[in-house]
């Protein structure tokens, strides 16, 4: 049985080196420092055509960090105050936090995105009648931050990248509600109880009593979440953010070298959520439980 | 010497009872919270009532797209009844679309079945394996006078419910040996195990999927095909089969050691400690964790439209993009699977909390 | 479980042997194709015109049409085809893994794709070139209009490349919105997310006939942009079923040059011109050239028609979408098609 299971990924990889060789099919890590070929829509640093395809990848996993970067940030912030709304006292927020957190858990990632897509494309003002707000305009073009007059941006946040922000933050914050809310409920009532004995408001109780105890729970969920979010800004490629799946999916297509392009993309992603843990592990260790 | 009567309790203080006491203790309690109640319903009242008029009043039921143009009209749910029969059964032949119809109800009967304690008996196996087989014959055809339709027209409802559910259920043996491999004790096994799961958990499901379907071919041998289904099939099942591992070892690590042991010193081999003790308590007590994967793997399965598989959310996009007519109401077709898509997946996560309710009842005080 | 494992070990390298095996002799389609009862064609998910179906799951087009005629040519029946819809991505690895035997997805031939991804380009059987559509309302006339604009592009074709090196060579500084799916890219252009949409003049006549609301509102803007030769692909080193697909195509042609339709194959089949005779079953075996038997190309014909006819009904007058034969018209009648004679 051992024996099967190590001999599988040799049969398989002696398979795919023999169809390939019996077919002509170039194979190889050579097409990395050839030109492109392609532009690409958006990107953090400059790139065009003719530089290299590992440089064009080195722009996708930079458009993937600049939307995993925010919507975590994003998230954090909307998923902890749903949390912490899931427990009020308040019986109107408690409710709109419960449907909003059962409405987007229950709904799959790639259809929200696809709905919030469609939303931004129908009600953001046509190319001709922008929407201007002091230094911000509005358009299909996306939200961007003018400069001068000549229509020069300081940069813009393209509509699929509002798109990919918006569906991922609110899809991602129900889950870090949830995660925020059995934090808050693992820490014993009597510690709530004992801190409106000394007086202090709700308010107080939650920030100085109840979250620096319930982070210890909070953090290993927390970590999973954010790495959720990283995973699922893949799904870019199907509304046209040009984010790392995308780019080599379009480098797959020139090239035909379909099984490096995958193995980069894996690798990227990789990479990425063991680094990830790797502080997040690191966090937990500082805030954990000085046991005896 | 006359009975004691105790004089009547007196009612409480009227301003504890009552819907004013009610409002005040929940709602108004103090300055922060009143303000919260103010604004968040100030918000509902700007948004909902148009929200209900868009959808309900002033909405169009009939499939005529005239109608639907109308100035001033509201939602088209016209497009839905138009179009049902393209948006929950993909590509199938429209005159043998009874079959996934009969498919998908006896699949979602015996989901439900399967749900109840009534039917927990042992011939519950024979009954899924009748109806996995029924499943089949009725989409696939070719015998008992059914003519045949090939998978790469399956499409719509049954697909997403036949992708979860054989997904799932394949993965979870699977699961069971990895979380169970991981804590073994032979380094190689241990290694395999753990590898194969930090490397599945750590890429994305589309990755998966476009190995499966694009590469999958490249690593057999020449002339030997495999369905498109089976392929997406097997890439789900993979994916699924890591998260669960990493739930079920969980569970395991919850376990006492004295379990063990003790069920050692009763001369119990390693499987049947496992079958016996182990594997009845740890997943009892990952069962809420367990239900949370099955939800996040039946919506997972939208993903496939990605490699051209036309389930529930592909299905949608073939009924509408290439109709000119009714494109412009995709909103509408997008909010009903929504809508069937809340309905599977709360429905899970109900059941889920009754589940765990019936475990915990032994811990209850 | 220590000890039994021991016992599985011979038995799994002798599995694994024998599979190991198959894959050491490659394996002829042109028999498989005779073997199965059936060519698997890989075509377009849905592109009106050249390979689309019906709700029935008819399927028609241009590249349908020569799919059936091969099947025609080498099964007897135009029928005993199945058809796999494939997307940008996946019809190159469908192809080279075996699981289609012949790509008819009106894709261009390339040197990269002839060269590098073990794939033989056949013959031409549409001439396109790349262009633009735009709304009428947005008055752009020319393509060098396009500066600092966002287009909408599919991913994974040569299009994106196209579009690149003529923003270059313009120095337009387009913007290209890549989408996966043919569909997320038309609904953007429609819904005014992109001011143009880019890919074969014919897609676009397709796109425009099919998705728009009112096709009238719509520009195809007079530049072409590059060379599209669209054609059917084999693997490589698969000489038999490269030849046949190849002069089946080429015969429809001259079936075309010498006036053979569908309507009057038969009687052709007695006609006094050796040329004709010969394209018909009527004189020389042709077939056996090939694997095949003397009526090959009769059958064809009589499945599809002839080149010209193929043309009229899928892309042509009696279609919706009514481009004009231009380039894909005869060589003695301004165009480039050119076949060579089947003697």
């Amino acid at each position: 049985m051992l024996c099967a299971l190590a001999l599988t990924p040799w049969f398989l990889a002696h398979n795919t080196a023999v169809n390939m060789e019996a077919r002509g099919i170039q194979s190889g890590f050579d097409f990395l420092v050839q030109p492109a070929g392609f532009d690409i829509g958006e990107t953090v640093f400059e790139f065009d055509s003719e530089r290299p395809y590992w440089r064009a990848f080195l722009a996708g996993v930079f458009n993937t960090l600049r939307v995993a970067i925010t919507g975590i940030l994003l998230t954090t912030l909307l998923g902890t105050l749903l949390g912490i709304g899931r427990t009020s006292h308040n019986l109107l927020v408690r409710t709109v936090c419960t449907v909003y957190v059962e409405i987007f858990r229950n709904i799959p990632v790639l259809l929200q995105l696809l709905m919030w897509y469609l939303v931004l494309a129908v009600a953001l003002p046509p190319f001709d009648a922008p929407y201007n707000w002091g230094v911000f305009q509005l358009d299909k073009n996306g939200l961007a931050w003018m400069v001068g007059t000549e229509g020069d941006t300081l940069f813009t946040f393209s509509p699929e990248f509002l798109a990919v922000l918006l569906g991922l933050t609110l899809y991602t914050a129900s889950f870090v509600a949830e995660v925020v809310r059995a934090g808050i409920t693992s820490v014993p009532q009597g510690q709530g109880e004992a801190a409106a004995s000394l007086g202090l408001s709700r308010g107080q109780t939650m920030r100085y009593v109840m979250l620096p105890q319930a982070l210890r729970v909070i953090i290993p969920p927390m970590t999973n979440q954010y790495l959720n979010l990283t995973k699922n800004s893949s799904l870019a490629v199907a509304i046209g953010y040009p984010d790392v799946v995308s780019i080599a999916n379009t480098a797959l297509n020139q090239t035909g070298r379909a099984v490096e392009c995958i193995a980069v993309i894996m690798t990227v992603y990789l990479i990425t959520s063991l680094a990830t843990s790797l502080f997040m592990n690191w966090y937990n260790a500082r805030a954990a439980l000085k046991e005896r | 010497m006359s009975t004691f009567t105790p004089i009547p309790p007196r009612p409480a203080p009227s301003s504890t009872v009552g819907p004013l006491a009610w409002l005040r203790a929940n709602l108004f309690s103090d300055w922060p919270t009143s303000l919260a109640t103010v604004s968040i319903g100030a918000l509902l009242l700007y948004w909902i009532p148009p929200l209900l008029d868009w959808g309900l009043l002033r909405a169009s039921w009939r499939p005529d797209f005239d109608a639907c143009r109308v100035d001033g009209a509201g939602a088209c749910w016209g497009v839905i009844a138009e179009k049902y029969r393209i948006i929950l059964m993909g590509r199938y032949p429209f005159e043998e679309q009874w079959r996934p119809l009969l498919a998908t109800i006896l699949m979602t009967a015996l989901l439900v079945a399967s749900c109840m304690r009534a039917f927990w008996r042992r011939w519950l196996v024979l009954l899924w394996i009748g109806v996995l087989a029924a499943f089949f014959t009725l989409m696939y055809g070719d015998i008992l006078g059914l003519t045949k339709v090939e998978t790469d027209r399956w499409g719509g409802l049954p697909l997403t419910l036949l992708l979860a559910t054989l997904s799932i259920a394949m993965a979870f043996p699977l699961s069971l040996l990895v979380a169970l491999g991981r804590r073994s004790e032979l380094p190689a096994i241990r290694s395999v195990c753990t590898l194969y799961v930090e490397l599945v958990r750590g890429v994305p499901l589309i990755s998966v999927l476009f190995m499966a379907s694009f590469m999958f071919p490249l690593f057999m041998p020449q002339g030997l095909t495999i369905d498109v289904l089976v392929r997406v099939l097997a890439g789900i099942t993979l994916f699924a089969g890591a998260y669960m591992a990493e739930v079920i070892r969980g569970g395991l690590q919850a376990v006492p050691r004295g379990q063990i042991e003790a069920a050692a010193t009763l001369g119990l081999s390693y499987w049947q400690t496992q079958r016996l003790i182990v594997l009845p308590q740890a997943l009892a007590a990952v069962l809420p964790g367990l239900m949370n994967n099955f939800i996040a793997i039946f919506k997972d399965t939208s993903l496939v439209t990605i490699v051209s598989l036309y389930e529930l959310t592909g299905a949608l996009g073939l009924a509408l993009n290439s109709d000119a007519d009714w494109r412009p109401y995709k909103i509408e077709g997008y909010l009903f699977i929504a809508m069937i898509y809340f309905a599977f997946c709360f429905s899970m996560s109900r059941y889920s909390l009754w589940v765990e309710r019936q475990v915990n009842k032994g811990k209850a005080r | 479980m220590k000890f039994t494992s021991l016992k599985l070990v011979p038995a799994t390298l002798l599995g694994l042997g024998a599979l190991m095996g198959a894959t050491a002799h490659a394996g002829k389609t042109l028999d498989a194709i005779k073997e199965r009862g059936q060519v698997v064609c890989g075509v377009n998910t849905g592109l009106a015109g050249f390979s689309a179906a019906d709700s029935n799951g008819k399927w028609s087009g241009l590249d349908v049409d020569v799919c059936r005629a091969a099947a025609a040519a080498v099964l007897g029946d135009g029928d005993k085809v199945k058809y796999v819809p494939l997307n940008a991505q996946q019809r190159f690895t469908a192809l080279q893994s075996g699981e289609i035997d012949i790509l008819s997805r009106n894709t261009t031939f390339t040197m990269t794709r002839d060269a590098s991804l073990g794939l033989n380009a056949t013959v031409v059987t549409y001439y396109d070139g790349q262009g633009f559509m735009v709304t009428a309302k947005s008055k752009i006339k020319s393509a060098k209009k396009l500066k600092n604009k966002p287009v909408c592009v599919q991913s994974g074709t040569t299009t994106e490349k196209n579009l690149t090196d003529y923003s270059r060579a313009h120095k337009l500084n387009i913007k290209p919105v890549v989408f996966e799916k043919l569909e997320a890219a038309t609904g953007a252009y429609f819904s005014g997310r992109c001011v143009a949409y880019t890919t074969d003049a014919s897609g676009l006549a397709s796109v425009r006939n099919k998705e728009a609301k009112n096709p009238a509102d719509h520009v195809i803007l007079p530049e072409l942009i590059s060379k599209e030769p669209l054609g059917p692909m084999v693997r490589r080193g698969d000489d038999e079923w490269f030849a046949v697909v190849k002069w089946v195509i080429y015969g429809l042609l001259e079936a075309e040059e010498y006036g053979v339709t569908q309507a009057n194959v038969d009687q052709m089949k007695s006609s006094d011109n050796p040329a004709i005779k010969r394209l018909t079953g009527g004189g020389e075996d042709m077939g056996k050239l090939i694997g095949l038997d003397k009526d090959w190309l009769t059958r064809a014909i009589k499945t599809t028609g002839n080149y010209g006819e193929m043309f009229e009904r899928n892309v042509g007058s009696q279609s919706a979408l009514k481009l004009p034969r231009g380039l894909n018209n005869l060589w003695n009648n301004g165009g480039l098609m050119y076949a060579p004679p089947v003697r």
